[in-house]
């Protein structure tokens, strides 16, 4: 077994809310410099970036898990990652047919563009990518399961946009992979405070808009070897 | 006032608990986010909220509320029917948005 630093929560420029700055190849140099190994992208409601900064970590060393950070029906946000291109494109839409179609406003809520590698935009998304889509979060939790791919509610020590704010405690039905805590917490404080959630997997990530966060927490994962399958069977010490 | 009684005067639909109808209404209490309901809320509120989710019926059987009000249409998922019945906290729905029915509750209550 080998201990692999990873950050599963990074939002790319595509987020109305992410940083200009966010693009494939400074979130890859930037992780590279924070020696992490493996990266999530979960952009808000869209997977179009993920790809792109998949690619171009593969060429530096570092594994990106392609997925999104889906906001539920009950605006309750959860990420999700896919094993490999096929299922991203169904999930991706998946989310096209259940976001409400509501035209972003650049000048107030941010743009939302995809870049490529050589920080040139390629695609400009013209829906709103903030609000929440009409599918429920065990909607959401099984579609991402029939697609074999990892479901993480996320920050769910935040008082907004978590599964505990929105729903006051984890469905005992939901099947998770694993339960996101922000850098605002710990796992043992967190615990204290939730004690019925002793035995869940945690994982800690950034949820990075701006470079310098991306790193700032992480997750060690204790397997053999990087791969979509040992990521998924979730050993992780943090 | 009971249950039964704010059904009549605001014209709400029973989606299910009908066995709770005699519950006590002793106020109500508006917020759709369940962790502040669950501090906040108090034993016999009416809740109005748009959560439909069936983890509103364990938090309206943790906090003994009367009953949860459903607002703008939103209709109960199946398995939330199922608490509500087991729980016989009634689920009610109206096609008004919380203000208005928040006003016309708070009214009622208000002239007792």
């Amino acid at each position: 077994m080998a201990e692999f630093r990873a950050d599963l929560h990074i939002h790319t420029v595509l987020s109305p809310c992410g940083e200009l700055e966010m693009s494939p190849s400074n979130i890859v140099r930037i992780a590279k410099e924070k020696g992490l190994d493996i990266i999530g992208i979960t952009d808000h409601n869209s997977t179009r970036q993920a790809k792109m900064v998949r690619d171009l970590g593969r060429e530096h060393g570092i594994y990106v898990l392609t997925g999104a950070e889906v906001t539920t029906a009950e605006e309750a946000h959860c990420l999700a990652f896919l094993p490999d291109d096929e299922k991203l494109d169904e999930f991706q839409a998946y989310l096209d047919a259940h976001l409400p179609f509501i035209r972003n406003n650049p000048e107030k809520f941010g743009y939302q563009v995809v870049v490529n590698v050589d920080e040139e935009i390629i695609y400009e998304e013209e829906r709103l990518l903030i609000p929440a889509i009409n599918q429920s979060i065990e909607e959401v939790e099984k579609k991402v399961h029939s697609l074999n791919g990892i479901f993480i509610p996320a920050h769910i020590d935040k008082k907004m946009y978590s599964v505990l704010s929105q729903l006051g405690f984890i469905p005992p039905t939901l099947r998770y992979d694993a339960l996101e805590l922000s850098r605002h917490t710990t796992v043992a404080d967190f615990i204290a405070a939730n004690p019925y959630l002793k035995n869940a997997t945690f994982i800690q990530s950034s949820d990075a808009h701006f470079p310098d966060e991306i790193g700032s927490v992480f997750t060690i994962f204790d397997i053999p070897s990087i791969s979509f399958e040992n990521i998924q069977k979730k050993n992780t010490l943090i | 006032m009971k249950v039964k009684d704010i059904v009549e005067k605001l014209q709400l639909t029973v989606c299910s608990g009908a066995a709770g109808l005699e519950r006590e209404v002793k106020g109500g209490y508006v917020s759709d986010l369940l962790s502040d309901v669950m501090g906040n809320a108090n034993e016999g509120n009416v809740w109005l909220t748009l959560q439909t989710h069936k983890n509103i019926m364990a938090i309206a059987s943790l906090k003994e509320l009367a009953a949860v009000i459903l607002v703008k249409g939103y209709q109960p998922e199946e398995d939330t029917r199922n608490e509500s019945e087991t729980e016989g906290i009634p689920v009610l729905s109206t096609s008004l948005p919380t203000f208005e029915i928040a006003g016309a509750l708070f009214e009622i209550l208000k002239n007792g």
